[in-house]
């Protein structure tokens, strides 16, 4: 995936500032910044949730516009800071992304299964998503995720609201992805962000300061915003 | 003659709650998707009116459905047609209200999730209506309880003819004032047990069901 050049505003607000970014397949990206940087923004704009002002997306070869925007909604899937679920059971939140592709029943429920199976809640298919702790419901949105199998995975600080034990959980199954799957995980946090990416971005106040391995960025960084943020970590 | 006016309020407030559905659903989940100037003066609007007085709405409707009137040729005063009109007006608001203020008691997250989850722009509206669901099956049931509780209108517009548009409430208050309080209590007594009855269903239903579009 690649975005060139985009700009996003919010009113008077410049939320990315020709923001351009190469994502190579299979690695995992992390979008490093404090709140406010655009990360959000980024990764919605990446999931074709979000329309930029201006600039260009390319996935693959293709240039998404509205005519295709179908092509990157299908290709990725996005697991959202605040745990997002449909008001029914575990079962029906994993389900309903296969049923839009019209996945067929039988590999459905053997899909719906192995998700469940992998994020640690099997069993859970028949509990309403609202008897569970917040950790299990992130688990659920990670299971969500994981049955659709996607091209591209979005990660928006999804343990940002988590015990450090549920939050260990999830990084555990982010680190299954890996390899198979483009994962971009936008996040504030450094350790995680050195933990579990290949390759880091960081951005600060809607731009994108500078990019590069995880030991580049934090022993090595060539802009001193980004010094300034990694310090307390790193020096 | 009791079962017969019993079906007959809940043929026509039936009747009447398909008709406001009908145009009061799909005007409510547009109010409460799409980003308009002046939306929050048409959701006062749609609020003001709940409070509109069913005798007002009927001398109205009188004026309008009378062989001199506007919709005189349609021939439809003293008729049920004229009473299932007169209660659709009547609960258009509470519809359109109780579905705008469903829709947007929805995480607004959940249309971003839809679509990230592969959902078309029209997929991702259902599956907001969807978690709206229980709100809008509140605001039909309601409705259709305002329809069937109601007196003026169908005073107004269906006569009360014996065997033609008389229906629970119209009799109620003509028993009554002939004295006969029994058959008044009776009546009422019916008139609340299918209300009631209605309530208690879609309540059952409602825990029982998850609604997917």
């Amino acid at each position: 995936m690649e975005l060139k050049d985009i700009v996003k505003t919010y009113g008077r607000i410049t939320a990315l500032d020709h923001v351009s970014l190469k994502v190579r397949r299979g690695e995992t990206l992390a979008l490093l910044g404090s709140n406010g940087a655009g990360k959000t923004t980024m990764l919605k704009i990446m999931g074709g949730i979000l329309k930029q002002d201006s600039g260009n997306i390319y996935y693959g070869r293709e240039k998404i516009d509205d005519r295709n925007l179908k092509l990157l909604r299908r290709n990725s899937t996005m697991v959202f800071q605040k745990t997002v679920l449909f008001n029914s059971d575990v079962y029906g939140n994993v389900a309903y992304g296969l049923e839009l592709r019209r996945i067929p029943e039988a590999d459905l429920e053997h899909r719906v299964r192995e998700a469940l199976s992998q994020v640690g809640l099997e069993g859970y298919e028949k509990r309403p998503v609202k008897t569970l702790s917040g950790g299990e419901q992130q688990r659920v949105s990670l299971a969500r995720a994981l049955a659709l199998k996607p091209e591209l995975l979005l990660l928006d600080e999804p343990t940002a609201n988590l015990d450090p034990e549920n939050a260990a959980a999830v990084e555990k199954i982010i680190k299954e992805f890996k390899g198979a799957t483009t994962v971009i995980l936008a996040t504030h946090n450094l350790f995680q962000a050195k933990r579990l990416s290949d390759r880091i971005a960081y951005m600060a106040r809607g731009v994108l300061v500078e990019e590069g391995s995880p030991e580049e960025i934090f022993q090595r960084p060539r802009d001193e915003r980004t010094a300034r943020f990694v310090r307390g970590f790193a020096f | 003659m009791v079962i017969e006016i019993t079906l007959r309020s809940v043929y026509v407030s039936g009747l009447a709650t398909l008709l406001a559905s009908s145009w009061s659903l799909p005007l409510g989940a547009a109010i409460a998707l799409k980003n308009f100037r002046g939306k929050r003066p048409v959701k006062g609007l749609f609020n003001t009116l709940l409070g509109m007085p069913t005798v007002a709405l009927g001398l109205l409707l009188y004026l309008a459905l009378s062989r001199s009137g506007p919709l005189g040729f349609l021939q439809l005063l003293y008729t049920p047609m004229a009473i299932a009109l007169g209660q659709a007006i009547l609960v258009t608001p509470i519809i359109v209200s109780f579905t705008v203020s469903a829709i947007e008691s929805v995480d607004p997250e959940i249309r971003d999730l839809a679509r990230t989850l592969g959902a078309s722009e029209l997929q991702a509206g259902l599956a907001v209506l969807g978690e709206a669901a229980g709100g809008v099956v509140l605001a039909v049931t309601a409705s259709f309880n305002r329809a069937i509780a109601e007196l003026g209108v169908a005073l107004m517009v269906g006569g009360n003819i014996r065997g033609a548009t008389r229906v629970l409430t119209t009799t109620i208050a003509l028993e009554t004032t002939r004295g006969e309080i029994v058959l008044g209590i009776a009546l009422t007594i019916i008139l609340l047990l299918v209300v009631f009855s209605l309530s208690l269903a879609v309540n059952l239903a409602g825990r029982r069901t998850t609604w997917r579009f």
